[in-house]
């Protein structure tokens, strides 16, 4: 196979890539980095947030470098002044209209580029209370950024399920299952393939979700342990979140073969029997157990 | 050899290949991390046929769906073969260089014609010979498959009838090309490897070879008994005519999972010693003299694991297991200690390298390398060695690389050993559910809102007929037993023919209704085919 | 094909009807007892029926119930959330059962018409009881105030169109392609022949698609829908594809507001429309076509529909035209009204049954459009500029206009001065001369919004500029679709302003977070400003969204949903600070 090469200049650096490659990939083939929000290794970029937008000298408009291959000999300005500005425009406008309080990244993101939305008329896109409609997650749409990577997950990205989908226009667009039944009435599968790709905690476990309102979610008591789903034998990586040796949410990594980062309804929830006491009681060895039945 | 250990490809292959016959497997709903390569295959342009008795959610992906009979399996796959060979579509070359036995086997599946295969299978001829002329011409082709093949009296049959098609159209041992057994349990491969069946030792060395038994014999200062064991199956044989007097069950629930469960309650209940050894409480465990609590293995214990693509994976503590609880190989140890035995290796670690030393195929998995590469395929017999995506390449070298040319089988098609009656005129199949699994002492602990119990699903026209409506209380008979189910009236499902799950056994003991019959070679019980009569239930019998 | 799941809501006997009536030539999956014919692949054969089919279900309603909707989408095997979500995308599909009796009257209050009475009109239709939606342009400027009529159990009426008589074209500059308006019968097939009809094919015929697209590109055509790209080069790289299948679409979901001269191409000279793409089709090698009319312009879709139903019938279309071995049809597929659906390729996602939304460019349209596959897209104008390149010649078509802009160009006129309507013009004419053929004094001219609400305002001083594309590029405008709107200064050009502000909120489709957020933030400010004086800080933040949705939008929408508000600013229309 004959790998074609291309070269251009990323922020004055000499960069070769092959064909093909986006802008993205190949400024962090060198060590730049470009924010992202709506991007996901294991998803195909849809280029709606535009936080990753960059100069290109062929190109009128800023261009979306996660999802723009690389031209040969373009000339990429990934920081200038022109970049820095809408990349604060985008982030004075995501945090105007949605919460952003539960997004670390973009809270840092929102700091680096001095965005103030502060001048913007109060007027979010979505004043919904959070949906609490079963006892694995929860969607709080005010913060959702309609970054739509959780309608790809569900969609043909990943799951094939498409319980849910964007409705409505422009200011109005929302995430929703169709006349915004609730979740278990729709097709949902509760693989929480959703859950994994969201960038602002809009849709949560429904774990984290009642350990924040009872003020005792505690990240930095957290541990993150890999190892391998005990359902089928397909051998899903899981990434464990525990706090106070209790399981609190479980993802999977992007980049593992397996999984691409995607579970299914047991893998994402279905530890339950290892933590609830009802069911694993501290057992000492039994001798001469009575037969019921 | 051809035919044994594992699945031939790697996941990702189906993402790259044309043709994917899915056969006896709700992948959907019981493999759904799998299913989801085969979803990336069919959005990249390859081509589905599913064969399974029910419209299943994987069939419902698929170009065309061949709802064949339950149990007619080697009929359909003999008239694939039959259709292959005399529409001149086989691989001739491939066969004459790898392959042995096809001019018998040509011979052998001359009976099934496609006239013959329609009324058997119930499924169009017509549509037998596309899936035969799609799954030969592709570039590339996969047949994958899961419990519909295998749980049947003859369900290794059943696989070899699928293997013929391989070694008919050199669909095997190339990228993109396979046959994939999808494992229904989290480390049943793995348990095969490490020796956990009666004629094996770990890394599939048999136990009557006596340059592979001397290597162990070595290692553990001891004799090993030649012969091979007992598979479960039999083991219940042995115990009903009082040979087998003491059991160690780990990790196993038959008193909830066997097929004809009755039967396997009483066996258990008469034994002289029954030590079980769980993470919980089971219904097997209530008929034990002593159990012992077992820590659970993938989230309070390090170790290993391997997967269908032959993937060995490591597991790692991530909670303190409750107090009396213990990892398995810790208990195992003391157990060996108290009786005699010098064993050295402590550590999942050491105990892993040991098994490396005396296992060829695994010898270049060290835990370091598991852990930078996300796991290894086996065989990978060196340190250097990474790992094997897909096997039985040979096939494609000249000389075969010094093996035997992989032989055709002969399969006859003899159908369900229960057969319907007028007393029992429904075929009963049993299956997973996307939410729950096996028999549901881990799955029904969380709060699946998708959970609806175990519910029996009829067709449409059968409840027509017994006058049935969806939701209403039946009595299940099958010539071993009876239960009460909810009916639930199912669109897409084939008249004459039920489905549940086997997932409640709190709530409907279904088990009481299977077949106990097994397959002779692998000891799987018919779980795929019963023959039930439903009844409807009058005001007095309604609980 | 995902995991379907319904939710019990039935639809009734008449909905069952028309969703049958849709699939009855559909490859629909097969569902036996013992085999079925389904899969991801049927699934998408046949969801470019749901566009159709959810107007099939308003029209006949009055609204898309949820048990029609669950009907049409498991019909289609479309799972039914992007079902919902595709049906809420468009303005003339509602989801909720009416709360009032009776017809929905959507009434244009867009620059043209809201100038022309269009409150007055409302007030009317309210007093006498009935149900008004305000709306945006309805591409009738030449009989505003424009309205519209979704009724409960019918085909939908643009009112305004009804009468006949209000065509208003002016041929008095230029008439060469307009010169089959008002002569020929758009009913009549025989009309056209009879008027020269088909020569331009038969020409193309004669000479071949090499040589036809090389004339094309001679004569320098570019598009007429507002980006004046080259037709040729489009042409030409589809052409160059070997793929199996490539399509012509024809843009005619005009909505850019004070444009209708798309419109009266199809009400008034259909035949010559569907003439030209058969001579696209032909010399690139496609074989499928498609007609994208907006979904507010009923007569002009009727007119269509029977024209192509006509030309069906003679053989010019089909299998094998005329016994050589080209293969063409046609299909009419109807917007529902939104204006993003006129940038290409949310078209594209539009007719094949998706959310209008925008895909990200590049792979442009020839190389991956219509169902992915190699596609050319052209502006009815363009078009019929084809015929008039083959039959006239090369030379001749470039003896008018420009040497930059060759040919002549349509212009739909529109505002509070002067006739309004469709003049034709050779491309370098004076604006002053436009405005006098129209009526329009110069003296009175305070504004004129050059190329639609995407465009650019221009103040008196631009009265001597040329119609051409160098010539507006000089004003730092641009033609655009071609629509110019003149205002007096008897109009309050900020409720203008701020009335193109909300028509940006309303039709942005809401993918991208600059238009998205930028479009209802801009429309905030101008609101603001319409109340009290404005402020610097105010102008900061005006001039900052401009600079966001320009820069980093998806689309063309974003990239000008700010052109209009800043020039009028810029050229001192509106706007005095404190």
């Amino acid at each position: 196979m004959t790998e074609q090469n291309i070269s251009l200049t990323i922020d004055g650096q000499a960069v070769t890539v092959p064909k093909e490659t986006t802008i993205l990939e190949a400024a962090r083939s060198v060590g730049i980095d470009i924010p992202t929000l709506c991007w996901a290794e294991n998803l195909t970029p849809v280029n709606v947030c535009r936080l990753c937008v960059v100069e290109a000298d062929n190109s009128k408009a800023l261009v979306p470098a996660c999802s723009r291959a690389c031209d040969a000999g373009s000339n990429i300005e990934t920081n200038n002044e022109r970049v820095t500005k809408n990349r604060r425009m985008v982030l004075e406008l995501l945090d105007s209209a949605n919460d952003l309080s539960q997004s670390e990244e973009l809270q840092d993101l929102m700091a680096n580029y001095e965005a103030d939305s502060s001048r913007y008329s109060d007027n979010l896109a979505a004043h919904d209370e959070p949906k609490v409609e079963d006892d694995l997650f929860i969607r709080a749409y005010d913060r959702c950024v309609l970054c739509y990577k959780c309608v790809q997950a569900c969609g043909e990205e990943a799951q094939f399920t498409f319980a849910i989908a964007i409705a409505n226009r422009g200011f109005d667009a929302r995430v929703s299952t169709e006349h915004d039944i609730p979740l278990p009435e729709s097709a949902c599968v509760y693989c929480g393939n959703c859950i994994g790709v969201c960038p602002t905690n809009a849709l949560q476990f429904k774990t984290e979700f009642d350990l924040r309102s009872a003020a005792n979610w505690r990240p930095e008591d957290q541990e993150v342990t890999e190892t391998i789903c005990s359902y089928c034998g397909v051998g899903c990586t899981l990434e464990l979140h525990t706090q106070d040796n209790e399981i609190v949410k479980v993802t999977s990594p992007a980049d593992h073969s397996v999984t691409s980062g995607h579970l299914c309804v047991k893998g994402r929830f279905g530890w339950e029997y290892v933590q609830a006491p009802v069911y694993r009681p501290p057992s000492a060895i039994q001798t001469d157990a009575a037969v019921d039945d | 050899m051809f035919g044994a250990g594992g699945g031939t490809s790697s996941y990702c292959e189906v993402e790259e290949t044309e043709f994917v016959l899915l056969w006896g497997s709700n992948a959907r709903a019981a493999h759904p991390i799998y299913f989801h390569h085969v979803l990336k295959g069919i959005r990249s342009g390859a081509s589905m046929f599913a064969v399974d008795p029910r419209y299943t959610d994987s069939a419902k992906f698929a170009d065309a769906w061949l709802g064949l009979n339950v149990g007619t399996d080697i009929a359909l796959a003999n008239a694939i073969a039959r259709e292959i060979i005399v529409s001149g579509l086989y691989d001739a070359e491939f066969i004459s260089r790898s392959t042995s036995g096809f001019a018998e086997f040509a011979e052998h599946v001359d009976a099934y014609d496609l006239a013959y295969a329609e009324r058997i299978t119930g499924v169009d001829a017509g549509v037998i010979r596309e899936t035969a002329h799609r799954y030969a011409t592709a570039k590339t082709a996969q047949i994958l498959w899961t419990l519909g093949i295998t749980e049947h009296h003859n369900g290794v049959e059943n696989v070899l009838s699928l293997c013929n098609l391989a070694l008919l159209t050199g669909h095997v041992g190339r990228w993109g090309s396979g046959l994939v057994p999808l494992r229904g349990q989290n480390n049943v491969q793995g348990g095969g490897d490490m020796g956990a069946l009666p004629n094996k030792l770990p890394g599939f060395q048999d136990v009557d070879d006596d340059r592979a038994r001397a290597k162990f014999e070595a290692l553990y200062q001891t004799t090993l008994n030649p012969e091979p064991g007992l598979h479960l199956t039999l083991m219940f044989e042995a115990m009903s005519r009082g040979e087998l007097k003491a059991l160690y069950v780990i990790g196993e629930n038959p008193a909830d999972s066997e097929a004809d469960v009755l039967r396997a309650r009483a066996l258990l209940q008469d034994l002289d010693f029954l030590i079980v050894q769980d993470i919980f409480m089971t219904k097997t465990a209530r008929y034990a003299d002593v159990v012992l609590p077992a820590s659970v293995g993938w989230v309070e214990a390090d170790g290993t694991v391997t997967s269908s693509e032959r993937r060995v994976q490591r597991v790692r503590a991530a909670l303190v297991p409750p107090k009396g609880a213990r990892a398995d190989h810790e208990i195992i140890g003391d157990l060996a200690m108290r009786l005699g035995a010098t064993w050295q290796a402590q550590t999942p670690e050491e105990l892993w390298d040991e098994l490396r030393s005396i296992s060829p195929m695994h010898a270049g998995m060290s835990y370091a390398r598991l852990e930078e590469n996300n796991g290894l395929q086996w065989p990978c017999p060196d340190l250097d060695h990474p790992g094997t995506p897909f096997l039985h390449g040979w096939l494609w070298e000249e000389g075969l690389s010094g093996h035997d040319p992989a032989p055709f089988s002969l399969t006859t098609h003899e159908g369900p050993k229960e057969t319907l009656s007028e007393e029992f005129p429904i075929r009963l199949t049993t299956g997973r559910v996307l939410d729950s699994y096996n028999t549901g002492v881990q799955s029904r602990a969380y709060k699946s809102p998708l959970r609806k119990g175990a519910d029996l699903e009829i067709s449409t026209v059968d409840a027509l007929e017994l006058g049935l409506q969806n939701g209403e209380e039946v009595l299940v008979l099958s010539p071993r037993g009876q239960v009460k189910m909810l009916v639930s009236i199912q669109k897409d499902q084939v008249k004459g023919l039920a489905f549940t799950t086997f997932h409640f056994p709190d709530l409907v003991d279904l088990n009481v209704l299977t077949n106990d019959e097994w397959d002779p070679l692998s000891g799987t019980a018919e779980f795929k085919a019963a023959a039930i009569r439903i009844e409807k239930l009058t005001g007095n019998d309604r609980a | 094909m995902p995991d379907l799941k319904y939710t019990l809501s039935e639809p009734d006997e008449e909905e069952k009807r028309l969703v049958q009536a849709l699939t009855q030539n559909a490859q629909v999956p097969i569902r036996g007892d013992r085999v079925a014919f389904g899969g991801v692949r049927r699934a998408k054969n046949l969801r470019n029926l749901l566009l159709p089919g959810l107007h099939a279900l308003q029209n006949a309603k009055g609204w898309i119930s949820p048990g029609g909707l669950n009907h049409l989408a498991e019909t289609l095997r479309v799972p039914a959330a992007e079902a919902f979500g595709v049906a809420s995308f468009y303005d003339l599909f509602t989801l909720e059962e009416p709360a009032y009796a009776g017809p929905l009257h959507h009434v244009c209050v867009d620059p043209s018409c809201g100038v022309a009475g269009a409150e007055a009109r409302i007030k009317a239709l309210q007093a006498q009881g009935k149900a008004v939606h305000e709306g945006p342009c309805l591409g009738q400027c030449d009989r505003a105030p424009a309205y519209f009529v979704q009724a409960r159990s019918s085909e939908p009426v643009d009112m305004t169109a009804l009468d006949n008589s209000k065509q208003a074209f002016d041929t008095s500059l230029s008439g060469k392609l307009l010169r089959r308006f008002g002569k020929v019968d758009p009913s009549d097939l025989r009309s056209y022949l009879d008027n020269g009809g088909y020569r331009a094919f038969e020409t193309a015929l004669s000479i071949g698609g090499a040589a036809v697209i090389s004339r094309i590109t001679e004569a320098g055509l570019t598009g007429r829908g507002g980006a004046a790209f080259p037709t040729g080069v489009k042409w030409n790289a589809v052409a160059a594809h070997e793929a199996y299948e490539k399509h012509i679409v024809v843009n005619a979901d005009e909505s850019e507001p004070g444009t209708f001269k798309d419109r009266m191409i199809l009400e008034m000279d259909p035949f010559a429309l569907i003439e030209a793409m058969t001579i696209a089709a032909v010399s690139t090698g496609s074989t499928k076509g498609w007609i994208y009319v907006r979904g507010e312009y009923a007569t002009a879709e009727r007119r269509l529909q029977s024209a192509l139903n006509e030309v069906q019938r003679s053989g010019l279309l089909g299998h094998n035209i005329r016994g050589t071995d080209h293969s063409f049809d046609i299909q009419i597929r109807q917007g529902a009204g939104a204006y993003i659906c006129g940038e290409e390729t949310a078209l594209f996602n539009s007719i094949e049954g998706f959310r209008g939304e925008p895909r990200s460019k590049p792979p442009f349209p020839t190389e991956s459009g219509l169902f992915r596959s190699p596609t050319i897209v052209n502006n009815p104008e363009t078009l019929i500029n084809v015929l008039e390149i083959l039959e006239a010649g090369v030379d001749e078509f470039r003896a008018s206009g420009t040497n930059d802009s060759p040919g002549t160009k349509l212009f739909c006129v529109s505002g509070d001065i002067g006739t309004p309507g469709l003049y034709e013009a050779e491309f370098g004419t004076p604006l002053r001369r436009l405005l006098e053929a129209a009526d329009i004094p110069a003296e009175e001219v305070y504004a004129v919004l050059l190329g639609g609400a995407a465009g650019r305002f221009l103040n008196s001083s631009a009265i001597d500029m040329p119609l051409s594309f160098e010539g507006a590029k000089a004003y730092n405008a641009t033609l655009g679709s071609g629509a110019v709107m003149v205002f007096s200064n008897r109009v309050d050009l900020t409720k203008v302003v701020t009335r193109l502000g909300k028509f940006f909120k309303d039709e942005s489709c809401g993918q991208c977070v600059p238009c998205r957020v930028g479009t209802q933030r801009q429309h905030e400010v101008l609101l603001q400003i319409g109340d009290s004086t404005p402020t610097r800080r105010q102008r900061d933040l005006l001039d900052d969204l401009s600079i966001v949705m320009g820069d980093a939008s998806i689309c063309g929408l974003g990239h000008t949903a700010a052109s209009a508000v800043q020039s009028a600013i810029d050229q001192g229309l509106i706007w005095s600070e404190t």
